[in-house]
């Protein structure tokens, strides 16, 4: 049975109607258009998860902040050190604080408990600030946080900054705004010795949308500096408090992850006038574009020459291991489901790299602008969705043929149930994806998952696709 | 002066790196043991997810939870229509038969009468031969150990209709591995004795691979066999710690007069030995089925072999209350004294439970209750616990204390095979016992070369150095 209609169709039947909105067929329908962020269907088995989480993922990577979560112990407990966010220094954001909110609190209200617990993180670490996540409980009993947190500022003259990010009052994409909003709070107005004359002489940048997983920020600033860019600030992989501060301090943001941090650039753009440019380090096609763009905005003519040496120099040095891999991996056809827009386009491009065929892509929370992207790259026939959920990623994964699934933690059994083979784009993953070294680390992947020995065997007892066959 | 952990151990307003969840995920594992069952968290979208991505990741299994994805209007005028909405398109795109649904904190703070929505949804919808089981379970209520039983108790007073007596047995689980409820059946298969395991997560939190794959996997105990539980002989509970109000077992003899029979988790010797004798008494058989004798007397044959290393540790348990018991009285029956016990969760039981044990123990035992792991730690370094048992999270007391960690409990998500660790009956607990031996024995023949230099050669090179004869 097949999904589309001769002339690419979305056939009717999806397994919930008012999903067809969200799900499109590449060259199937006459309008492009596809919906996506608004708030997740009931009952829909959605992958996301919400606000708090959102904004948790963005500002854990601040090393030496108190993360503390107002709530009941659930929310901090599912965020305990699960990120693999490198620091090279302060330690700290790898504990989980909470209120631990018990009846009472939520009977009589949580605030006191707040403060005692602010008192008590601030007495005992010493933290330079302390981000107060509110959870849904929060948004409901009616803690004022602002003034929990004003007050508990002035007595231990540090910044304590609430964090917007009740689950119920959006969807994982306002939990990204809420995050950036209080990162605003703590970037402080530009010092005198870098005014807008000053500029772009520093070449300094800000990274945003690097969370530094598996140090992938450091290899993304050691190219920089190898082609005459300092790196400011990164938002957040490997920051501190102190990082953030002057972040105004840059002549220029380059933004990768632009679905968490699109906002945090636009914001310092109206503020600080920082312009921004839109990058992506991940496989080799946009790692090289995206040195020479910035290269391009700084208009250094030596800036350009190392960066066109680097580019030569890394791509040589991988392209016989991914010419390798791709030998192996021509014709195979992989599905996309993860976090972001840019993630998803970044990966079509990879697989290209590597003679893939992308025939399903969808994400959590990507922006009509990332779907027109996606639209505009992808071939006739593929499957473009948001918000998508387990029956749909089965469904379009068993019908298309996919060979392989990329996903997070959750996608992961059931990629494997059905016989396909899985990469991890997650959070929690141990090794680095970014640049060269990740493009080769990517592709290595993809090879020991979809030529392993085992799909043989598996595929004697079980139906699917059963991937490298 | 920076406070020291210390000095805050006891203050309760925070909570530093949990060690326990919260309600609503524990709810979920057991209707995951339940034939054609689904569940559905009554909350923001983020809950679902979250408990998903957790359960997922220690069983490897796909996790999937509904969710009424409570949004700003719901929170305001009340999430029944959200809640409809979430069991209409879970009903056509799962077909359940059974559908639990668990409330979070938002939707027990909105005050949500979610018993009344589910009546209210059968009343309108009339779905055919589907049965909603609501569960309260706010996540400032209890740690997800409660949640669990709160679930299981609630699908027994929601299903469990008057039945004739029928002879069978009902055995109550805790929240174990799969590969633990494998070998509690394989046990009960020895025995000449019909029986309802609840919940049964055996095959599905486990699945093999298969030719096709259903959204719902196959397995689970069968809505008929909860509703006939009443009719059984007798009970059998894993369930030593619960709560009165929170235990199925309570329930079906007080509402039904099914006697019930509280026992430890059949782990170790004396504990299984009590699950096994019963299994006689109530199937009439005189003798234990050879197969078990043989195994205890291997348990008994490890034990021996073991017992000289086993003396060499001392042992930091934390987790759900019910696991704590049964490895601490495990531990103590080898002579591998508790140096701390901890939990999550509140329980007065545990700690009346665990007092003849610990009056025993040659040292002073911590006991921790509704803890988190800084404080567990603390004790670790104060009592001088050498070895950790216990669920994943205590990943952090090796890192921080260097204590090894012998994994059990739930979540297992930084190894593989959390679904497949075996410690329950004569044979699971010689694997247990062998994991927790070869764990002291590993630490024991890294250190004890640098160990030995430290404590006696370096003494008598520093004095000589003091006394000038320096070569």
């Amino acid at each position: 049975m097949s999904l589309a209609t001769p002339d690419g169709h979305l056939k009717k039947g999806c397994l919930v109607e008012e999903r067809e909105a969200s799900i499109l067929i590449k060259g199937g329908q006459r309008k492009n258009q596809l919906r996506c962020d608004t708030d997740s269907i009931a009952g829909c088995v959605s992958q996301r998860a919400c606000v708090y989480c959102g904004a948790r993922v963005v500002l854990n990577p601040v090393t030496d902040a108190v993360h503390l979560v107002h709530g009941p112990i659930g929310c901090s407990s599912y965020t305990w050190d699960v990120r693999g966010s490198l620091s090279s220094e302060s330690e700290l954001y790898r504990n989980s604080f909470s209120t631990d909110l018990k009846e009472n609190d939520i009977i009589f209200g949580g605030e006191r408990k707040l403060a005692r617990a602010i008192d008590e993180l601030a007495e005992r670490y010493n933290p330079p600030v302390v981000f107060v996540y509110a959870t849904c409980v929060v948004g409901v009993i009616g803690d004022d946080l602002e003034a929990v947190c004003k007050k508990a500022a002035s007595r231990h003259e540090i910044p304590v900054i609430p964090v917007q990010s009740s689950g119920f009052i959006g969807n994982k994409s306002a939990g990204y705004r809420a995050a950036c909003d209080t990162l605003l709070r703590l970037i402080e107005p530009r010092s005198a010795d870098c005014s807008s004359g000053k500029k772009h002489e520093t070449k300094s940048v800000n990274y945003l949308g690097d969370f530094n997983l598996a140090g992938e920020a450091w290899i993304i600033t050691e190219y920089l500096r190898q082609i005459g860019v300092e790196v400011n600030t990164v938002f957040t992989g490997d920051s501190k408090c102190g990082n953030i501060k002057k972040a105004a301090g840059a002549s220029l943001n380059i933004v990768q992850c632009a679905g968490s941090m699109g906002y945090l650039a636009r914001r310092m753009d109206e503020i600080y006038g920082i312009p921004f440019l839109r990058v992506s380090f991940l496989g080799v096609e946009d790692t090289s574009a995206s040195l020479r763009s910035i290269a391009a905005f700084f208009k250094d003519l030596r800036m350009k020459r190392l960066a066109e040496e680097l580019i030569q120099r890394e791509s040589a040095a991988v392209k016989p291991q991914i010419d390798s891999y791709r030998e192996k991996l021509r014709h195979k056809k992989a599905a996309i489901y993860v976090g972001g827009g840019f993630k998803a386009i970044s990966l079509i491009k990879q697989f290209r790299e590597l003679g893939i065929e992308v025939v399903m892509v969808g994400t959590q929370t990507g922006q009509e602008e990332d779907y027109r992207t996606l639209h505009d790259i992808t071939d006739n026939g593929t499957v473009i969705l948001d918000d998508a959920n387990p029956s749909e990623l089965e469904r379009f994964m068993t019908e298309k043929g996919a060979h392989l699934l990329v996903g997070g933690v959750k996608e992961r059994p059931l990629a494997y149930k059905l016989g396909v083979a899985f990469i991890d784009h997650n959070h929690d993953r141990k090794h680095p994806l970014s640049g060269y070294a990740g493009a080769v680390n990517f592709a290595r992947e993809v090879q020991d998952t979809v030529c392993s020995p085992v799909w043989k065997y598996a595929r004697g007892t079980g139906g699917g696709i059963y991937a490298g066959i | 002066m920076p406070a020291s952990e210390s000095q805050t151990a006891t203050y309760r307003s925070i909570n530093s790196n949990p060690c326990s969840m919260c309600m609503p995920m524990g709810g979920i594992l057991p209707f995951k043991g339940i034939e054609d069952a689904m569940v559905i968290i009554h909350g923001s979208q983020g809950c679902s997810t979250y408990m998903r991505r957790h359960i997922a990741e220690h069983f490897n299994e796909p996790i999937d939870v509904g969710s009424s994805s409570l949004n700003e209007k719901g929170t305001i005028y009340g999430g029944a229509q959200n809640l409809f909405h979430a069991l209409d398109n879970i009903r056509k795109v799962y077909q359940p038969r059974l559908i639990g649904i668990l409330t979070s904190c938002l939707a027990e703070t909105i005050g949500d009468d979610v018993e009344g929505i589910a009546r209210d949804y059968l009343k309108q919808r009339r779905p055919e031969g589907v049965s909603l089981v609501a569960v309260p379970t706010p996540g400032y209520g209890g740690a997800h150990s409660e949640g669990y039983w709160m679930a299981v108790k609630s699908m027994v007073s929601h299903l469990a209709l008057p039945t004739k007596n029928h002879g069978g047995v009902n055995i109550i689980a805790p929240n174990l591995s799969p590969a633990d409820i494998r070998e509690i059946k394989r046990i009960l298969s020895l025995v000449d004795l019909r029986y309802t395991l609840l919940p049964d997560i055996s095959d599905t939190l486990d699945r093999p691979i298969a030719r096709t794959y259903t959204k719902i996997p196959p397995g689970g105990t069968s809505i008929e066999a909860i509703r006939r539980m009443p009719g059984a002989t007798a009970t059998i509970q894993f369930g030593l710690t619960v709560e009165e109000k929170l235990s199925p077992g309570c329930y079906l003899q007080s509402e039904f007069g099914v006697p019930l029979y509280n026992l430890p988790i059949p782990m170790g010797i004396e504990a299984t030995d009590m699950f096994v004798s019963l299994l006689m008494e109530l199937s009439g058989s005189s003798s234990v089925p050879q197969t078990l004798a043989m195994e205890r007397g291997r348990l008994l044959d490890c034990m021996v072999d073991a017992h000289k290393y086993s003396a060499q540790g001392s042992a930091a348990v934390f987790g759900e209350p019910e696991l704590v018991l049964a490895v601490t009285r495990t531990c103590a029956e080898n002579g591998l004294y508790p140096a701390v016990l901890a939990t999550g969760s509140k329980s007065n039981e545990l700690e009346q439970l665990l007092s003849p044990i610990i009056a025993e123990c040659p040292q002073k035992v911590h006991f921790l209750e509704e803890t988190d792991f800084v404080r567990i730690r603390k004790a670790c370094r104060e009592s001088g616990a050498n070895i950790a048992i216990g669920h994943s999270d205590g990943k952090y007391l090796t890192e921080k204390e260097g204590l090894p960690l012998v994994r059990l409990g739930f979540p297992i998500h930084d190894r593989v095979g959390g679904q497949r660790l075996l410690s329950t009956g004569y044979a699971g607990t010689t694997i247990f016992l062998d994991r927790v031996v070869n764990t002291i024995l590993e630490k024991r023949h890294n250190d004890y070369r640098a160990a030995m230099y430290r404590k006696f050669y370096r003494k008598i090179r520093e004095e000589t150095a003091l006394h000038g004869e320096v070569r």
